[in-house]
């Protein structure tokens, strides 16, 4: 079937990834809908690592011979394919992380420790009550540890940021703004730019966790005015076709040069004498010791992936999917979607209850079936708890899913209720 | 997992349990011959909380409050069937049994004269990621039941 709005080579697309080729146990071709959890790699970013552990492995920016310089160069271009994929005003404002999480806590140490944008006492973070775990524990250590105060926006019964106490609760005490740009469990697309706006009015810095949000919209920092751009973007490899083990923080030369460096250690000094030392300017200051070279690489062998099957495309094609989903998900008698209902305005993940089975009993029954989604609380346990549940089965699909898929997953539902006895 | 696999975890006795849980819900318990926890699975976020009520070194009650999957409800039904009226150490006896056979990936014959309804959970011990979920009551009523026993000693 051919919906509006898909990619139109999506036969193609899915040949480049081969696990899609795969089937699980029983004979079950495989239903891979658990993209906003990990998303699948494909083909050139597997043969990209290959192909560097296999010619060019060499420690980057200190070895003095060739391979070295190749390994170097390779990792640097990495950086210049991140940045072109998310519009970096300037390349070296890419600092490659572990992961996003540690992109969130490298942020929220270094403001308690030193700089002009340091937070103290009668300070205020502003946060929201749908972020992910990682974008909520370490603000929660730094105002525990600094004695500022920590505030959040609600949520509306659709799944939307309240935002009618935004000028409350964004003042001239706030020094940060951290949230998501798209909710990992309800599905959100916030209004990042008005409350940039907000917040940067205030003299507040602003900072994205981006992990749901790059892998499915185009973003173009450099195109976004100044008072609307966030100061920091931080975003995971693993979610955008890219291997696990390596992350992204973008931040402003301004606001990343204010900050002290995070880890200590190889790669991020200028000089180093026992009575101190100075430090390496950005991207190096905050990136000690080697770093995770070969995902370096794989990231930026995917981005570029995306960048060739176009993110405007990739955009389309999740909301047609999403659309699709969440027609196809309501006509399952007794489920419930948590989050908003129109496609148009929401990210791919979908969660949802189905009344009588507990979603780690839907998720066993659809794995028998070759459907994998995920189920428990996503990460989000105060977005769980806000709608009164403890925990929810999410499907979330990518730029390989086929409507097939999604009626492969209502046909397995509607059996989990058969198999449940629910009528 | 395949359908058989399927059938295997989900048992029709766990699905009756499931549905029709014994013992659930908290009920009163004289302070001083009892103890309340809180368990939770941070993997999955099912939780119980138990109350243990012994008398004369015999387990009077057990009760619970627990919101989780399939498993976790049935098993703390099983778990309230099987030591409700058993003197404490008959009762942790059980405990043993329980945990030796959920521990055992499949490979343990479950004996049906001491687990009764219990048995059912030997294709659940298969799973590791399910037989966390199993275990969350029992692990919670041993937890429980040792605070009793500790904070009391002879009075219980």
């Amino acid at each position: 079937m051919s919906l509006e709005g898909l990619l139109p080579e999506l036969a193609v697309i899915r040949k480049d990834f081969p696990i899609l080729e795969r089937t699980l146990a029983g004979g079950m071709p495989l239903v891979y809908l658990d993209s906003a959890n990990t998303s699948q790699k494909p083909q050139v970013v597997i043969d990209t690592m290959v192909d560097h552990l296999e010619r060019h492995n060499a420690n980057i920016a200190r070895a003095m011979h060739q391979l070295g310089a190749e390994s170097t160069e390779a990792f640097e271009a990495a950086r210049d394919k991140v940045a072109a994929f998310i519009g970096a005003p300037e390349r070296d404002e890419v600092i490659f992380t572990k992961n996003a999480s540690e992109a969130l806590n490298l942020v929220a140490n270094t403001l308690a420790w030193a700089g002009p944008r340091r937070v103290g006492e009668g300070d205020e973070v502003v946060i929201t009550e749908m972020e992910h775990h990682s974008n909520i524990v370490p603000w929660q250590l730094l105002t525990q540890r600094t004695g500022a105060t920590l505030r959040w926006f609600g949520l509306t019964d659709e799944g939307r940021l309240d935002l009618s106490n935004i000028d409350q609760l964004i003042n001239e005490r706030t020094k940060v703004v951290s949230l998501t740009w798209v909710s990992n469990m309800l599905g959100t697309i916030n209004p990042i730019a008005e409350i940039t706006r907000k917040a940067h009015a205030v003299g507040a810095i602003v900072v994205v966790d981006a992990s749901q949000a790059a892998p499915q919209l185009p973003i173009d920092l450099a195109a976004m005015p100044a008072d609307e751009r966030p100061d920091l973007v931080a975003f995971t490899g693993h979610k955008v076709v890219g291997p696990t083990g390596i992350g992204v923080l973008w931040g402003s030369r301004a606001v990343l040069d204010e900050l002290p460096p995070f880890l200590g250690g190889g790669e991020m000094i200028e000089t180093v004498r026992m009575e101190g030392s100075t430090y390496a300017g950005i991207p190096h200051k905050f990136e000690a010791g080697t770093p995770p070279i070969v995902e370096a690489i794989g990231l930026g062998a995917a981005v570029d992936y995306l960048g060739h099957v176009g993110m405007d495309a990739i955009h389309r094609h999740e909301q047609a999917i999403t659309a699709y989903a969440l027609e196809g998900l309501q006509s399952v008698k007794g489920l419930t979607v948590l989050g908003p209902l129109d496609a148009a305005s929401r990210g791919g993940a979908i969660s949802f209850e189905l009344d009588g089975v507990h979603p780690h009993d839907i998720a066993q029954v659809l794995d028998s079936r070759g459907v994998a989604v995920r189920a428990g609380h996503h990460c989000a346990k105060p977005a769980h708890a806000r709608f009164g549940v403890q925990s929810s089965t999410r499907m979330s699909s990518y730029l390989y899913t086929e409507p097939r898929e999604i009626d492969a997953l209502v046909e397995a539902l509607e059996y989990t209720r058969s198999y449940f006895k629910l009528d | 997992m395949t359908a058989q696999d399927l059938d295997a975890l989900y048992q029709e006795i766990i699905l009756d349990h499931y549905k029709h849980p014994h013992g659930k819900g908290l009920r009163e318990a004289d302070p001083d011959h009892s103890a309340e926890v809180h368990h939770v699975n941070p993997t999955c976020g099912d939780e119980v909380t138990l109350r243990v009520h012994l008398a004369d070194g015999v387990v009077e009650d057990v009760s619970y409050d627990s919101v989780g999957c399939s498993i976790s409800q049935a098993s703390a039904s099983v778990l309230h069937d099987l030591v409700v009226g058993k003197s404490v150490d008959e009762a942790m006896a059980i405990h043993q049994e329980f945990l030796t056979l959920m521990q055992g990936k499949g490979t343990v014959e479950p004996d049906e004269d001491v687990l009764e309804d219990g048995i059912a959970f030997a294709g659940v011990a298969k799973f590791p990621a399910r037989v966390k979920c199993a275990l969350l009551s029992w692990m919670a009523w041993k937890d429980a039941t040792a605070q009793v026993v500790a904070g009391d000693g002879d009075k219980a």
